[in-house]
């Protein structure tokens, strides 16, 4: 378990974090999502090393990170680095390498790692050659190659298309069943609601929510239902308890203040003519997050 | 929520590389990725031809001094005995001997003339022939008080020989190095590279790497000019010149890791290529004063002095006043002594400001900020 306990930051006089307390549980994948500016970024280089707090601690196992620890981390940083001028393949060996791994195992690993992300016949072409798809690519893998325990990756499904979106998640899916805690942020909200397990939301440099999709998906329903029927849905209008919220012809989506009035409003629905529709909606990842931070 | 610990997740993971394998990693990809750039190639081609040329230039020049071909008729003979210089060939007649000016095979023929006071004429051709006349000139016998003074000129070309070498050197493997801290910068791999391995490693790799290139210019450089001296038979020059050029290589060593060390560390002040000469500009200008005091000042002793103990110009001063001959035997010792102590002391400075300036993008970092502990 990756523990971030009441960490703080302040540039300057300007605070960016306020209190940051969230865990990265192991075997799960954790979206860490906010808006532009939210403290996203920040949080993950603090947990990587490569910034210092003003205060606040990083524990995983219930001990306090150290540089040897955070060896043993996969980072994707936000901006992408990667030697423009070096070799694909060569450039992750080098990785490899600097983590201590022989040049033999290294080559195997980066082989292997290109070959499933789809650049297995670019791994001898430089960076600075290949699309920026190619090079997120190489980016994640870069990330990978050392067979981290722990994945930290900064929006690491920007600029990917769907079909190199679900190679990526599959083998951050795979690292996450072998047990690593996995921390990603993204700001596309479909993807993070699709595959994350936990959910850490983060606005103004303070968590304004934290745990599992489920629990927060529950905490934030209500009842709201989609209503799509044959004749005019105008009538809704006039139903005790009923609050409409879109309304077009036959289409109406409406909030009920109880089960029983949503199941009123069905069965008038249908002594009224054919319903084609009537289904609960539940809030979407992007719902609860405007909400979330308001 | 499973119970796994990160622990459970290695499989064969080795143990992180010590420090000293993580510089030598870094050092050995900053020498690969070097040697595989085409426009370190060919100017390390070209430097090396025009050390060459330059030698065999100078051997050329030295062997034009050639022997003026004269002929002589009679007792005219004795007019050239022990005059240096000249290419003697004995005429029977006057005849012969203007025969021979004329088809060109002597410059010019020296007969008897009892009209003259000296009892001898010269025979031109077309011209007078000067030359002949100042070797012929009796002037009395010059006794030098100090004939161990090097040819002025000479001194020139090794002092400006030294001055340059280093200026190239220092100047291509310090903005090479400039550049390269930069670029990870700029792309934020250093941000990978840190997660992985020690700023320290970081540095010291990029250092050692540069510097063993250098070093290996350098040597290369050293050799080339002491094996085109012996071919071309310029020995002379060759034996003062031999010792100040291995006592130029271990400055060259030494010295250039203190500059290497200041361009890495000034470079990881800025973030853009654009911005490197704001931080790196008085490293330059540590590496241009020595050339341009060691081409002003080669025949001033006491700049030539103290030059060659301050570490920033030691290595181009020191060898200088070795081919002089006015240095004692211990003095390069104590000048490489204070060299070692001040690299030490850059190094330990450098890694500071590379420490400290590493992460932070964008405007160029205060150096009251890259130098706090």
């Amino acid at each position: 378990m990756l523990e971030i306990r009441n960490v703080t930051k302040t540039y300057g006089t300007r605070q960016v974090l306020t209190d940051v307390s969230f865990d990265v549980a192991p075997g799960r994948m954790t979206g860490f999502v906010g808006g532009n500016g939210a403290g996203k970024t920040t949080t993950m280089r603090i947990i990587l090393g490569v910034l210092s707090t003003n205060a606040g601690t990083v524990s995983l196992g219930g001990s306090r990170l150290t540089p040897d620890d955070r060896r043993r981390f996969g980072y994707m940083p936000e901006e992408r680095g990667l030697y423009p001028k070096m070799k694909v393949e060569e450039q992750l060996v080098y990785l490899a390498r600097l983590h201590g791994f022989t040049t033999e195992a290294a080559r195997r690993n980066a082989r292997e790692l290109l070959e499933r992300l789809g650049l297995g016949e670019r791994s001898n072409d430089a960076v600075e050659s290949l699309s920026l798809g190619n090079q997120q690519r190489a980016q994640i893998a870069a990330a990978l190659v050392h067979d981290p325990e722990v994945l930290i990756l900064d929006e690491p499904f920007s600029g990917l298309d769907p079909l190199a979106v679900d190679v990526v998640v599959g083998v951050l899916k795979d690292r996450a069943t072998a047990g690593a805690p996995v921390l990603f942020s993204s700001h596309q909200l479909d993807i993070v609601e699709r595959l994350c397990d936990d959910l850490v939301i983060i606005a103004d440099g303070r968590i304004r929510a934290s745990g599992s999709r489920e629990g927060l998906r529950a905490q934030h329903s209500r009842l709201r239902y989609e209503l799509v029927s044959s004749g005019d849905a105008g009538w809704l209008r006039a139903e005790d308890g009923v609050t409409v919220v879109d309304f077009d012809g036959g289409y109406a989506l409406f909030d009920a203040d109880t089960e029983a009035t949503a199941q009123h409003v069905l069965r008038s629905a249908l002594s009224r003519g054919d319903v084609a529709t009537f289904a609960p909606q539940h809030p979407s990842l992007a719902e609860i997050f405007k909400e979330v931070i308001k | 929520m499973t119970t796994t610990t990160p622990d459970s997740v290695s499989r064969t993971r080795p143990s992180a590389p010590s420090t000293v394998q993580a510089t030598w990693l870094v050092a050995e990809r900053e020498i690969t990725m070097r040697l595989r750039s085409k426009a370190f190639l060919i100017s390390t081609g070209i430097l090396l031809l025009l050390v060459l040329a330059s030698i065999v230039i100078g051997g050329f020049s030295a062997q034009n001094v050639s022997d003026t071909k004269v002929a002589v008729v009679g007792t005219a003979s004795q007019a050239v005995s022990g005059a240096e210089g000249l290419d003697v060939t004995e005429a029977s007649s006057v005849e012969k001997a203007e025969a021979l000016v004329k088809d060109g095979t002597v410059e010019a023929a020296i007969v008897p003339d009892s009209t003259t006071p000296l009892g001898i004429a010269v025979i031109g051709d077309t011209e007078v022939p000067s030359g002949l006349l100042g070797q012929l000139s009796m002037s009395p016998p010059v006794h030098l008080l100090d004939d161990t003074a090097a040819n002025p000129l000479i001194v020139y070309f090794v002092a400006l020989g030294f001055g340059l070498v280093f200026f190239m050197s220092a100047m291509t493997f310090g903005s090479t190095i400039a550049q390269n801290v930069v670029e990870e910068k700029q792309t934020r791999v250093v941000e990978i590279l840190m997660s992985a391995v020690p700023v320290q490693a970081l540095m010291a790799g990029k250092v050692l790497g540069n510097s063993i290139l250098a070093f290996g210019q350098i040597a290369v450089i050293a050799a080339l000019s002491i094996i085109g001296l012996t071919i071309t038979g310029q020995t002379d020059l060759l034996t003062g010149l031999g010792a100040p050029i291995v006592w130029f290589v271990v400055f060259f060593a030494i010295g250039f890791v203190l500059l290497a060390a200041l361009f890495a560390a000034t470079a990881s002040m800025v973030s853009r290529q654009e911005d490197i000469g704001s931080t790196t500009t008085p490293v330059t200008m540590l590496v241009m004063i020595p050339y341009f005091l060691v081409i002003f000042f080669n025949d001033n002793p006491t700049v030539l002095a103290i030059m060659s103990y301050v570490p920033f110009s030691a290595p181009v001063g020191m060898p200088v006043r070795l081919f002089l001959g006015s240095a004692e035997w211990w003095e390069p010792l104590l000048s490489l002594a204070i060299l070692v102590v001040s690299t030490i002391a850059v190094i330990a400075l450098g890694s500071r400001i590379y420490q400290n300036s590493l992460l932070k993008m964008g405007a160029r970092v205060k150096w009251g900020e890259a130098l706090k502990s």
